[in-house]
């Protein structure tokens, strides 16, 4: 996990569930097979309505048509983000298309544990409501030892909260080198 | 005197080791079944070879279960190739527990399905044939790489969705760490009136709590109204949790449920576990039954909760019976008392929830009795009401391939006994999904409108051993 995340912001609402991230008709390519995995990328939020599709302004697209990888870095989110089905497609969706972290209110359960454990992208949660502070487009910045998301469109910084019981397998890089390293594992 | 404990807290101790846990402890767990499917099963191996290399073996070839269910009937190459990944891992793995759509071939184009429903090694919906095959009993934990997966704690265990990246954990090690959940206890009082089935209750306590009243938590179903449901109506209940945030959800084992368990299971032992009195509740919550009426949840959330009374002027263009949800033989029995000697007035599209739901629907007379000569099966009242009936699959309840049976492929109202009605979930984006009981929804179905059942239903409907022996 590098220390410091940079890059432009994404902005969603509240209840972006996993049927919206990667919609199901997309669920037929194998994440094994390096090929159709990148279809993930290019595939990725297609289900958010275009009114809530990079808030504050809506109808924008996280990944341009015809493209594999999304221009932004951090995706904002609301609250209950990641919510419904248990697809770990989603997560990976978001990481093909080139996201590197996720700032919510706060997760549904398994978006966030599959995050977490699949080493996908990082799932920060800030108390502060960042959907009405961000912009899409914003130059945003994580800073992960210091725990701060800074906005530097506008030169605001936020606290986010600690990583908690989940900061050493998002340090080890997900649940099997966590695993591995505490000696659970032979791989 | 140890600290009292809940159901849950319980299984999770014995599957640690411990003596005691409490909620928001981190432990390590024994799980006892694995089920993946069809769209979650590939990248699974996937990572399952990735790590622990491609001649592992899974850690117990006898808790592994692999259900297909969800893209069967499809031309969607993609999806025949990801049964075949499925065929090749069993064979390899020597799998005892796979459910092959054994009419999926290498002929390209839409299979076609099974001809008898008794007759086909494939079952359907993984949530509906996990219980009926014999892989849900009390006190045991079962994962899934389905969110639907907390089904299976209407049997008094421990059930929960997976990712990918856990479920291979599992399949290497037989483990899995958890968070222990604190319990939300939710009571209902009094008996079930004909016109509520459990899906009115689950949509009051969605209704209540919100999508994400129950993230993290157990969701724990009790009080005699619970008891007065069946198995089947049970299920329905805990299914829903997930829509609540919650990671399990549980009702307590009584006869019902060990009737059930001992007429399937395929291990003889099992260990009840049920509340300590005095044990600590998250929060509680408690209903009256004979207060609560027929519900509905408007778009684009499960907890966008009305009254289908309030709805009455809503326009609604299609009407869709089943999934784990709402295509259970009890489902499809409510659904055909109502239409029986109607007709339609929307396409009405009803899927079972297994093969043998759907054998069921042929066996059965719409009192979940065997028919007799002259008398019509749940099917024929179906069809004759006018419902259009496929095969057993998750078909449109997630959407799909766009070739999926029943799939909103345009913007329009639809009524669901499905569970999810997010934007885009059985379809086109902007098509509204209402969430309803199998008696509102064929209520609607005759209609056109949302329509409260007590407009049709006033007997109890019995549904006499249906679904259970
Ligand atoms: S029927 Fe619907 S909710 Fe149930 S497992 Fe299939 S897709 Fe999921």
């Amino acid at each position: 996990m590098p220390a410091v995340i940079k890059g432009k912001a994404f902005v969603l609402g509240d209840d972006i569930d996993t049927d919206q991230i990667i919609p199901a008709q997309y669920l037929s390519y194998n994440p094994a097979d390096p090929e159709e995995r990148k279809y993930f990328g290019m595939y990725a939020m297609v289900g958010v309505p275009a009114a809530q599709s990079g808030l504050p302004k809506g109808d924008m697209r996280f990944v341009p048509e015809g493209q594999f990888t999304s221009p932004y870095t951090i995706v904002i989110g609301g609250r209950n983000f990641g919510c419904g089905s248990s697809r770990e497609h989603a997560p990976l969706a978001l990481a093909e298309a080139g996201a590197k972290a996720v700032v919510a209110e706060f997760y549904a359960r398994i978006f966030y544990r599959n995050c977490v454990n699949g080493g996908y992208v990082l799932p920060c949660q800030c108390p502060k409501r960042l959907v009405d502070e961000i912009s899409t487009g914003d130059e945003c910045e994580l800073d992960i030892e210091a725990n701060t998301l800074t906005n530097h469109s506008t030169g605001k910084q936020y606290p986010l909260d600690p990583l908690g019981d989940a900061k050493p397998i998002i340090d080890a890089g997900g649940i099997f080198d966590y695993a591995a390293k505490a000696g659970m594992l032979k791989t | 005197m140890a600290k009292p404990m809940t159901m849950t807290e319980k299984i999770i101790a014995a599957h640690a080791g411990r003596d005691h846990v409490n909620p928001g402890d981190n432990v390590w767990v024994g799980v006892d079944v694995l089920m993946t499917h069809d769209v979650c099963g590939p990248g699974t191996i996937g990572i399952f070879k990735e790590r622990f290399g491609q001649n592992a073996k899974v850690w117990d070839k006898d808790r592994v279960v692999i259900i297909p269910d969800h893209y069967i009937f499809t031309a969607e190459d993609k999806c025949h190739r990801n049964i075949q990944i499925l065929r090749d891992f069993v064979r390899e793995q020597g799998l005892k527990y796979y459910y092959d759509p054994d009419f999926v071939t290498s002929e390209p184009g839409m299979p076609n399905p099974y001809k008898d429903p008794t007759k086909t090694s494939y079952k359907g919906v993984c949530h509906k044939a996990l219980p009926e095959e014999g892989h849900v009993r009390p006190g045991e934990i079962l994962l899934g790489t389905d969110s639907h997966s907390c089904t299976a704690g209407a049997f008094g265990q421990l059930a929960s969705g997976v990712g990918n990246t856990d479920a291979a954990f599992v399949l290497g090690t037989g483990k899995t760490w958890l968070k222990v959940p604190p319990t939300m206890k939710f009571t209902f009082r009094g008996q079930i009136p004909p016109y509520l089935t459990a899906k009115d209750l689950i949509l009051a306590v969605i209704g209540e709590i919100s999508v994400s009243g129950g993230t993290y938590k157990t969701m724990y179903f009790a009080g005699d109204g619970v008891s007065s449901l069946t198995l089947e109506d049970r299920m329905t209940l805990t299914n829903m949790v997930i829509e609540a945030g919650g990671k399990n959800g549980v009702c307590d084992v009584d006869e019902k449920t060990l009737q059930y368990v001992r007429a399937r299971s395929n291990v003889d032992h099992w260990t009840v576990y049920k509340d300590d009195p005095g044990c600590a509740y998250d929060c509680e919550y408690e209903w009256d039954l004979g207060t609560l009426e027929p519900l509905v949840a408007k778009p684009y959330s499960p907890d966008n909760k009305d009254t289908a009374h309030n709805c009455r002027d809503v326009k609604i263009d299609r009407a869709y019976i089943g999934s784990c949800t709402g295509g259970k033989i009890t489902d499809m029995i409510f659904a055909a008392n109502l239409l029986s000697g109607h007709t339609v007035k929307i396409p009405t599209y009803v899927v079972p929830g297994s093969t043998e739901v759907h054998a069921d629907m042929l066996r059965l007379n719409i009192q979940g009795q065997a028919k007799q000569e002259g008398e019509k099966s749940i099917y024929q009242v179906l069809e004759d009401a006018g419902c259009l009936i496929s095969a057993s699959s998750c078909a449109a309840c997630l959407g799909g391939p766009m070739d999926t049976f029943g799939r909103l492929n345009e913007p329009m109202a639809c009524i669901s006994t499905t569970n999810r009605n997010f934007p885009g979930r059985m379809g086109h984006k902007d098509a509204g999904v209402y969430l309803a009981s199998p008696l509102t929804a064929a209520a609607t179905a005759l209609t056109g409108y949302v329509t409260d059942p007590r407009e049709y239903v006033s007997e109890p409907i019995a549904t006499g051993s249906a679904g259970v022996l």
